[in-house]
């Protein structure tokens, strides 16, 4: 075997082509890293936009800025965009960065799939958009596009929407088989699964969910889309087909979709507060069990968000039992966090800000998701700004905090420089206030009646509406902080150490910062 | 400067409203008016304060942990990183906590879920954007619009207090009778909630959906249509009136005579003016969501009606069309919906209106023909 030298890796490979081909052709772990996090910034943004005509037209009761119409697109797209755009590639983006470092792999297994499966991810939300420009407008249809809603009553553009979905899946299936081979078949020596450490070990469950569930969200949109154009009729009630089938399908997706988007935030947060407790982990093997058990649980749980669709009263049962057995394997997440601070000594730099943020909100959101689980009350709850709140509270301080701890977290190790820490602060605090004053008093009104996905509201909602409206002024505001601190870290800034956190552990925080294009050519030896 | 005054108007009253200050009522599930809504109310209340308690625990103790564990100089972290038996403990606590919770719910549902037939048995079918109510046993049907105008949702009148949740005409109840509501859907998925009976039930097209109601008292109740169902959803009111078993009695009897008055009615003879004032209103009231004021529509989901070729010219395909809807489209069948004289009479309106009498043949419609097609059909 040696006699074969390699010369030729000598000569080149060492670091990226120029200009724009470096991007269009990478398949380096860490530029397609960056590519997902900066589309997926951009997608933020977008949708963030959205979310603020939203809010614009809720400000005060009566029309004000948009039609009925076009409301009813923007809280659409708000949600595809958010979920497919903005969080599921900011995950697989910090996946493609940390995951071959903290592994000891020299890249992704499959380096020209993961360049593929970046690249049609634009083009799919090109498509997506460009409906806006197109006759009878976007998809206008809520982002769990109901059928017959979808299909019937949808505007034509709808094939375009499907198409986009199609591609969207594609992708996200690419990237989970590259994250499971990459895990499976490249750890350095000696790392074994009980090893690994969290993030990897969310990514890992996470990505067999994707795969599980992209093709079920692929069947459902095929069958709308052989409904609209080729005389079926799945969802078609007049055909002998069945509304309700759309929902079983739609959730059967939806529902480990929702883990999908919060599983890898548990294990950054994992390691977030481990570095600033100064203390190892509490209870790594019971968080790997909880992660599995909350993995598992989340395919038989699906028609909790179906409670008033009129199943049978075994089904309403059955579904409430199984929803709230999930409050068991979080509560032990939540616990070993707290545990891993107890007795530490605990500094509080902002990615340790936006972790326990993470831990706190996201527990208050886990609890109304415990309300929202109990079948009877539930008929109260279903579809009112209640729900709104729940899922905003797991979805924003919850998902989107949790990116926004690991990019603070990991932005020394991609730039060498250091974030402007007092930004950071700023841009922490703002966000932590403006995040509450927006979406808890939603529990309010959800409460006291007012549905979601309404273009106007009835007087007594008002003052909240109001309130609702300036919080996400603010919180969409604070986020062009972000951006700044982010590009400020990228031009200057104090120089990283290659450890970056005092005491942080992981093979990441071996390799100088900013990280070599090429890390680990020679795998590590974990002991 | 007002807008300035009228945030800070918001921000007081919402400080104020929170409970700690003044009652529940602007920021709570309402108790209801029947014994399900009042025991849903309970069980709302009983797993609200466990999840109150269990959150202030835990946010408390993280108060505790980042007060007393910051870190200090020449501090020593602890380094231990599991304790099998707290960690098994506190699994089990939970499980306890989640079984006190599953039992009353569990209750709860069995009550709620009692498809028994009632003294009176309702019909409710989901249109785009109104509810049918069909009374079984007595043959009464009629449909409830949303009846705040539209310069109030414009901003240009001011907006009454029952903005958005008014309607021409409500769903009429008799007290202390148990109700049963059959709950279905013509074009897509609505959802009927009244939040005062703990009843939100989707009508569904090609399934009848079962609920049930017993209400103690007199009186106005609201809700509305929780499903996505299109662009005006928002605007999908429910409004119950519950009265006393006699008067009841009378309002039923009132409008079986208002059936035979209107059959009546068709028989009449009508001039265009009267057709055209008639259907401006019944334009107005059904038509105006899609087609627009102005006739023009929202191409190319719906269609301009001024300046069509098929409104100016094919009288009979404009009939069919109303009577039959459009296979496949928003437009739905209003034989059921609307009267002989209102369907002659908002055709005659569209063909006149806009300037289409002047380009098209501007023939009427009487509702004799409508009446007509209808025994045709037979």
């Amino acid at each position: 075997m040696s006699a074969v030298i390699d010369s030729h890796s000598d000569d080149h490979h060492h670091g990226p082509a120029k200009g724009i081909t470096r991007w269009l052709y990478t398949t380096n772990h860490k530029d397609i890293g960056t590519l997902y996090l900066w589309f997926s910034f951009l997608m933020l943004f977008l949708g963030g936009a959205m979310a603020m005509v939203i809010r614009a037209e809720l400000f005060e009761p009566g029309s004000q800025i948009v039609s009925p119409e076009f409301y009813n697109q923007m809280l659409t797209n708000h949600g595809l965009i958010m979920v497919f755009g903005a969080v599921m590639p900011a995950f697989v983006g910090l996946a493609n960065w940390i995951i071959p470092m903290q592994i000891g792999a020299p890249d992704m297994a499959l380096p020209r799939m993961n360049n593929l499966s970046f690249w049609i991810l634009p083009v799919a939300f090109g498509i997506l958009i460009s409906t806006f420009f197109m006759e009878g407008g976007g998809p206008n249809f809520g982002w769990t596009f109901y059928a017959p809603l979808s299909t019937t009553y949808a505007p034509p553009t709808v094939t375009f929407f499907i198409f986009a979905v199609h591609i969207m899946g594609a992708s996200s299936i690419m990237g989970s088989i590259n994250i499971i081979t990459t895990i499976l078949n490249m750890r350095a020596p000696g790392m074994t699964f009980m090893k690994m450490p969290l993030f990897t070990w969310t990514w890992l469950i996470t990505a067999y969910l994707l795969i599980a569930v992209m093709p079920v969200l692929a069947g459902a949109v095929t069958m709308m889309l052989m409904d609209i154009h080729f005389g079926t009729s799945f969802f078609n009630a007049a055909g002998g087909g069945d509304p309700v089938l759309f929902q079983h399908v739609f959730w059967f997706f939806g529902h480990p979709e929702v883990y999908i988007m919060i599983l890898p935030a548990f294990g950054i947060v994992s390691h977030i507060i481990e570095t600033f407790s100064r203390k190892p982990i509490f209870g790594y093997t019971s968080m790997v069990y909880a992660i599995a058990s909350i993995a598992i649980l989340s395919f038989i749980v699906w028609a909790h968000h179906m409670f008033t669709v009129g199943m049978p009263i075994a089904g309403e049962l059955f579904f409430m039992y199984t929803t709230m057995l999930i409050a068991i394997p979080t509560g032990v997440k939540v616990f070993n966090w707290l545990s891993t601070m107890f007795k530490g000594s605990i500094s509080f730099e902002t990615p340790m800000l936006f972790s326990i943020a993470f831990v706190a909100l996201f527990t208050i959101g886990g609890l109304s998701g415990l309300m929202l689980a109990i079948a009877p009350a539930d008929f109260q709850y279903h579809d009112t700004y209640f729900v709104v709140a729940h899922f905003h509270y797991v979805l924003v301080p919850g998902a989107i905090f949790g990116i926004i701890a690991g990019v603070y977290y990991w932005l020394p190790k991609w730039t060498g420089n250091m974030y402007d820490e007092v930004l950071g602060k700023t841009h922490f605090w703002m966000s932590f206030i403006s995040v509450n004053i927006t979406f808890f008093p939603m529990h309010f009104v959800g409460l006291a009646g007012m549905p979601r996905r309404i273009p106007d509201y009835a007087l007594q909602f008002a003052d909240f509406n109001m309130v609702i409206s300036i919080g996400a002024f603010i919180f969409g505001l604070t986020q062009l902080l972000f951006l700044f601190i982010i590009l400020k870290s990228i031009f200057a800034g104090k120089q990283a150490t290659s450890e970056v956190w005092e005491g942080a552990k992981g093979l990441e925080w071996t390799v100088a910062s900013p990280a070599p294009y090429h890390t680990f050519e020679t795998p590590p030896e974990v002991k | 400067m007002v807008l300035i005054k009228r945030i800070f108007a918001a921000l007081i009253t919402c400080c104020a409203s929170l409970p700690l200050f003044a009652g529940w009522g602007d920021v709570n599930m309402t108790p209801g008016v029947n014994a399900l809504s009042r025991e849903i109310f309970d069980l709302h209340m009983t797993i609200f304060w466990i999840c109150v308690v269990i959150g202030a625990l835990v946010l408390g103790f993280m108060v505790y942990l980042i007060v007393a564990f910051r870190k200090k100089e020449g501090d020593k972290p602890a380094q231990f990183d599991d304790h099998p038996v707290l960690e098994m403990t506190w699994t089990v606590l939970f499980a306890v906590i989640l079984a006190v919770m599953a039992i009353p719910a569990t209750f709860t549902m069995i009550r709620a879920y009692d498809d028994a037939e009632g003294d009176i048995n309702i019909l409710i079918t989901g249109h785009q954007w109104k509810w049918q109510y069909e009374y079984l046993e007595d043959e009464v049907s009629f449909f409830s619009n949303l009846s705040t105008d539209l310069d109030q949702r414009n901003n240009i009148a001011p907006k009454s207090d029952n903005y958005l949740l008014e309607v021409d005409e409500p769903l009429v109840i008799p007290t202390n009778k148990r109700i049963r509501f059959l709950i279905t859907a013509n074009d897509v998925i609505h959802s009927w909630w009244v939040p005062d009976f703990a009843v939100k039930q989707d009508a569904i097209p090609g399934f009848i959906n079962t609920a049930w109601t017993q209400v103690d008292e007199e009186g106005i109740f609201r809700g509305q249509c929780t499903e996505l169902c299109g662009q005006y959803h928002g605007y999908m009111p429910v409004v119950v009136k519950a009265v006393s078993p006699e008067d009841y009695e009378l309002w039923v009897n009132e409008k079986k005579e208002a059936k035979i008055q209107q059959a009546l009615l068709t028989e009449k003879l009508w001039s265009t003016e009267e057709l055209y004032e008639i259907g401006e209103g019944v334009y107005q009231t059904n038509c105006v969501a899609c087609h627009q004021v102005n006739g023009e529509g929202l191409p190319p989901v719906f269609p301009a009606l001024a300046g069509s070729d098929l409104v100016l010219n094919d009288k009979a395909k404009q009939i069919e069309i109303l009577m039959e809807g459009v296979q496949g489209a928003a437009m739905q069948s209003y034989a059921e919906q609307l009267s002989e004289v209102d369907i002659a009479a908002v055709i005659t309106y569209t063909r006149k209106a806009w300037g289409n009498d002047a380009s098209g043949d501007g023939e009427i419609v009487i509702p004799k023909e409508i009446l007509d097609y209808k025994n045709n059909k037979l």
